[in-house]
C-alpha cells in the first residue's frame, strides 16, 4: 500500500462518519418534527413574542418580536459581561498587586481572598449573593441612604436618570476625540523614533478627552441634568421609588459574583506577569539610569503585560459565558430570554439553541481571533 | 541632641520608639473603647476626625518607630513587614483594625451565637446561624431523595473507590497496571450498577432521585474517566498531519470551548431528544453526563497538546528511528511524558469540573447547591439561605482547596525533577 493511500483511508472514514452522523441526526429531527407539526425555518423570529421582560436596556413590551427579545437578551448579556470586566479588572489587578506586596497583612489578605472565592463554585456564590446577601438588605421604607442621591434597598438600587439633551453631539465629540488622540500617538512615536523628541502624549490627550466634550457644553448646547429617584407612596403600605434609575438585584448579585469570582483568576495573571519580568531588566534599566517611573513604564509592564493580557482575554471570555448562569436567578440574559422563555413558547428547540449558541460562539471566536492578533504584534521580534 | 521628627534615627531609638508605641497604643485603645464599649474619648472632634483618629494616631506612631537597622531585631522584623513606608502602615492598620472589628461578629454568628440543639426552625431562638437547619437536611443534601434504606449502596460503592484508591498505594509495580484497569473499566460499572439497581435482586432506583452530594462525585468522577480517553483522541487529532482530521478535532474542540457549559445542558436536555429516533428515551443523567463529558473532553484536549507541544522534537525523532509507527510511538514514547508534564492542568480541569457540577439543576438533577435551593423553600425552613449556601459553599471550599493545593504540590515536585 502506498504512503499516499495510508494517509488517505483514515481521513475519508472520519469525513464519511461525520456525515453519516449528521445524515442520521436530520433524517431524526425531520421526523420528528413532522410528527409534532413543525417544519424547521427561522419565520417565528419576526413573530409576537407576547411575553415581558423584567430589564431592558431598549424599548420592549410583549408586542415586539422575538427576534427583539434575542436582542434585549443579547444586550443584557453585554451588559452584564462589560460590568463584569471592568470590575474584575480593578478588582484583580489590585489584588494581584497586593499579593507581591512587602506588607505581611497585605499580601496574605490578598492571598486568602484568592484562595476563597476561587474555590467556591461561580453558582453557590451568584445564589449566595442573592438568595442570601441581597435579601438581607432593607425594605424601601426604610432604603440605605447614600447622601440623598441614590437608594439601595431589597428591590434594588436606585440610581438618578441622566437627562441629556443633544446627547448625540457630545457622543461624537468624544468619538472625535479618541481619533484625535490615536492620530496624535502615531505622530508622537514617529517624533521620537525620528529625531528623539519627547511630546508629552499624556497631558494633550487629557485635555482633547476632557475639553472637546466640555466644548459642547459651552458652545453645542449640550446639556445634563440629573433625576434623583424619589420616594412614592402608592398605597398605605407600598412605597417605591420614582423617576430614576432602578438597578435590579439580579444584575447586581450576578456582576457582584462575576467579577469577584473572576478577579481571582486574573489576580494570578498579574502576579505571574509581574513575577515573570526578568530581575536583570529592571538591574538593567536602571543602571543606565532610568528613573523608576520610566522602569515601570518602559521596561516592566510592556513585557509583563506581554505576559498578562493572553490569559487575562481568556478570563474575559470566561466571564462572558459564565454570566449564562444568569438563568439561575432569573436575570433576563439571552439564554433566559431566548433558551428559556422563548423556548419554552414556541417549541423550536433546533433554531433557538443552534442560536444561542452560535452567539456565544461567535462571540468566543471574535474574541480568540483578535487575541491571535495581539499575541502575534506582542510576541518578541528577535533579531 | 538632634531630634528631628520627620526623620527617626537611630540616636534616639528610645524616645521615638517610646513615642511612637504610646501613639499607637492609645490609637488601638481608642479604637477598642469605641467599637467594643461605645464609649468614644475623641467625641470633641468633628466627626470624621473622631472616625479617623485611631488610624491617624497609629499611623504617625509607625511613622515614629520606622528606624533602619535599629538593632532591636522584633523592631526590625515589625518594620520590614508592616511598615516599610507611610502607605504600606496604613494598609496595614486598616487590615487589623478591619479584622478586630468583624472577625467576633462573624465568629458570634458562626459559632458563639450558634444553634445546633433540637429538630425544628422554632428550636433556633439565639440570633445566630441555624446549624439545625443544616442538620436536619444533612441526609438530603448528601444523598438527594435516594431511599434511606437503600443508602448503604451509596456508601458501599464510595466505599470501595477509597478502598481500591487506597490499595493502589500497596501493590506490586507488576499488578498497579491491571488495578489500575479495573478501575477504570470494571469498577465504574460496578458502582453504575450498584447504585441504580434493578438486577441481582437491588431495589431499581431511577436517577430523577439520585442527587446530593453523592451526585456532584459521580458526576464528576464518570464525567473524568470517560473525557480523558476522548480528550487524548482529540490533542493527537489536532496535532495530526491529516487535514481531514485536523480540522474536524479543531472544529469539535473550538465548538465546545466556545459555548457556555449551561447551553450545553440547554442542548442535552430540549434539543438531543430531537436527533433520536422518535420514542427513544435516554436516561436524564446519562444525557447529562455525555453532554459534560464532551464538554470536558474538549479543554481536556487541549491541556494534553499543550504537554504534547511541549515534549521535545528529539523524542518524536528518537521513537521514529527505532522504527516505532504513529500509534507506538505515541502510546510508548510520546503520551506517557507528555502526560506527565500536563498532571497540574489536568488535576485543574477536573477542579473546573467538580465547580460545573452545579450546573446540571438545569435539567432537573439537585447536588448539593440545588439541594439547598430546594430545602430552603420549604415551608418549614423559610430563610435559611444564608445558613444552606455557607454550609454548601463550606463544603465545596474544602473539596476544591483540597485539590488546588494537591496540584500545585505536583507542580513544585514535578518542576524540581526536571
Amino acid at each position: 500500500m502506498s504512503n499516499k493511500n495510508k494517509d488517505l483511508i483514515p481521513q475519508v472514514l472520519t469525513v464519511l462518519f461525520i456525515i453519516l452522523v449528521i445524515i442520521y441526526f436530520t433524517i431524526n429531527a425531520q421526523n420528528n418534527m413532522g410528527n409534532r407539526g413543525i417544519s424547521f425555518g427561522f419565520g417565528f423570529l419576526s413573530q409576537e413574542s407576547s411575553f415581558d421582560i423584567a430589564f431592558s436596556l431598549i424599548d420592549y413590551d410583549g408586542s415586539y418580536s422575538y427576534a427583539r427579545a434575542f436582542l434585549v437578551g443579547l444586550l443584557n448579556t453585554i451588559l452584564v459581561s462589560v460590568i463584569g470586566i471592568f470590575f474584575a479588572t480593578i478588582l484583580g489587578v489590585t489584588v494581584g498587586i497586593s499579593r507581591l506586596s512587602q506588607n505581611y497583612l497585605i499580601s496574605k489578605a490578598a492571598e486568602w481572598y484568592v484562595e476563597i472565592f476561587r474555590n467556591i463554585p461561580l453558582i453557590l456564590q451568584i445564589f449566595f449573593w442573592y438568595f442570601a446577601a441581597l435579601r438581607a438588605l432593607p425594605l424601601t421604607i426604610d432604603s440605605i441612604n447614600f447622601y440623598d442621591i441614590s437608594f439601595l434597598n431589597v428591590k434594588g438600587w436606585y440610581v438618578p436618570r441622566f437627562i441629556w439633551t443633544n446627547f448625540s453631539l457630545f457622543f461624537y465629540s468624544i468619538v472625535t476625540a479618541v481619533i484625535l488622540i490615536f492620530f496624535l500617538s502615531k505622530y508622537a512615536k514617529k517624533q521620537r523614533d525620528d529625531f528623539g523628541k519627547q511630546i508629552p502624549t499624556l497631558y494633550i490627550s487629557l485635555g482633547i478627552l476632557l475639553g472637546l466634550p466640555f466644548l459642547t457644553f459651552l458652545l453645542g448646547g449640550v446639556t445634563l441634568t440629573f433625576k434623583i429617584p424619589e420616594l412614592t407612596q402608592l398605597s398605605k403600605t407600598i412605597y417605591v421609588y420614582q423617576g430614576g434609575v432602578t438597578i435590579i438585584p439580579e444584575l447586581i448579585s450576578l456582576a457582584l459574583a462575576l467579577s469577584m469570582y473572576t478577579a481571582t483568576f486574573i489576580a494570578e495573571n498579574v502576579r505571574a506577569g509581574i513575577l515573570g519580568v526578568n530581575k536583570g531588566q529592571k538591574e538593567a534599566a536602571a543602571s543606565i539610569g532610568l528613573t523608576k517611573g520610566q522602569i515601570l513604564k518602559l521596561v516592566v509592564m510592556p513585557q509583563a503585560l506581554r505576559i498578562i493580557i493572553p490569559p487575562t482575554t481568556n478570563q474575559y471570555l470566561n466571564l462572558t459565558k459564565n454570566s449564562s448562569l444568569a438563568a439561575a436567578i432569573a436575570y433576563p440574559d439571552i439564554v433566559l430570554v431566548f433558551a428559556g422563555t422563548a423556548l419554552m413558547q414556541t417549541g423550536r428547540a433546533i433554531e433557538i439553541i443552534s442560536i444561542t449558541m452560535l452567539t456565544y460562539l461567535s462571540l468566543s471566536l471574535s474574541i480568540s481571533l483578535f487575541m491571535n492578533w495581539y499575541n502575534k504584534k506582542m510576541a518578541i521580534k528577535e533579531k | 541632641m538632634n531630634l528631628n521628627l520627620l526623620k527617626p534615627n537611630k540616636e534616639n531609638l528610645n524616645t521615638f520608639v517610646t513615642t511612637g508605641s504610646t501613639l499607637i497604643l492609645v490609637g488601638f485603645f481608642d479604637f477598642f473603647t469605641s467599637t467594643f464599649l461605645d464609649l468614644n474619648f475623641t467625641r470633641f472632634l468633628p466627626g470624621g476626625l473622631s472616625f479617623l483618629t485611631p488610624i491617624i494616631l497609629g499611623v504617625i506612631g509607625l511613622h515614629l518607630i520606622r528606624i533602619e537597622f535599629s538593632g532591636n531585631r522584633l523592631l526590625d522584623k515589625i518594620n520590614t513587614n508592616f511598615n516599610s513606608s507611610n502607605f504600606n502602615a496604613f494598609l496595614s492598620l486598616l487590615v487589623i483594625f478591619a479584622l478586630i472589628k468583624y472577625i467576633p461578629s462573624i465568629l458570634n454568628w458562626f459559632i458563639f451565637d450558634a444553634d445546633f440543639a433540637g429538630n425544628t426552625k422554632q428550636d433556633c431562638t439565639s440570633g445566630g446561624a441555624c446549624w439545625v437547619f443544616v442538620k436536619v437536611w444533612l441526609n438530603r443534601f448528601v444523598y438527594g431523595m435516594y431511599p434511606d434504606a437503600e443508602q448503604w449502596r451509596i456508601n458501599t460503592s464510595f466505599f470501595m473507590l477509597f478502598a481500591l484508591v487506597g490499595a493502589s498505594f500497596f501493590t506490586p509495580a507488576n499488578l498497579k497496571k491491571y488495578l489500575l484497569i479495573f478501575l477504570l473499566f470494571i469498577y465504574p460499572t460496578i458502582g453504575f450498577k450498584l447504585i441504580s439497581g434493578g438486577d441481582f435482586g437491588l431495589k431499581f432506583i431511577e436517577t430523577g432521585a439520585w442527587g446530593g452530594l453523592s451526585l456532584t462525585f459521580i458526576v464528576s468522577a464518570f464525567a473524568l474517566i470517560l473525557c480523558f480517553p476522548i480528550g487524548m483522541f482529540l490533542a493527537l487529532g489536532r496535532r495530526s498531519k491529516l487535514p481531514a482530521i485536523r480540522y474536524s478535532s479543531i472544529g469539535f474542540i473550538e465548538l465546545w470551548r466556545g459555548v457556555p457549559l449551561i447551553t450545553v445542558l440547554f442542548m442535552s436536555a430540549v434539543m438531543f431528544p430531537m436527533f433520536l429516533p422518535d420514542g427513544t428515551y435516554v436516561d436524564k443523567l446519562i444525557r447529562v453526563l455525555v453532554a459534560i463529558t464532551l464538554f470536558e473532553a474538549a479543554y481536556m484536549a487541549e491541556v494534553i497538546r499543550g504537554g504534547l507541544q511541549a515534549l521535545p522534537k528529539g523524542q518524536y525523532e528518537a521513537a521514529k528511528s527505532l522504527g516505532m509507527g504513529y500509534w507506538r510511538m505515541h502510546f510508548l514514547i510520546v503520551l506517557p511524558q507528555a502526560l506527565k508534564l500536563v498532571i497540574p492542568g489536568i488535576a485543574n480541569t477536573f477542579l473546573a469540573l467538580v465547580k460545573d457540577t452545579p450546573l446540571i439543576f438545569v435539567v432537573g438533577l439537585l447536588e448539593l447547591a440545588g439541594m439547598v435551593n430546594l430545602a430552603k423553600t420549604n415551608p418549614e425552613w423559610l430563610g435559611m439561605a444564608m445558613e444552606g449556601y455557607v454550609f454548601a459553599g463550606l463544603v465545596f471550599w474544602v473539596i476544591c482547596y483540597a485539590m488546588s493545593r494537591y496540584s500545585q504540590n505536583l507542580e513544585k515536585k514535578l518542576s524540581t525533577e526536571r
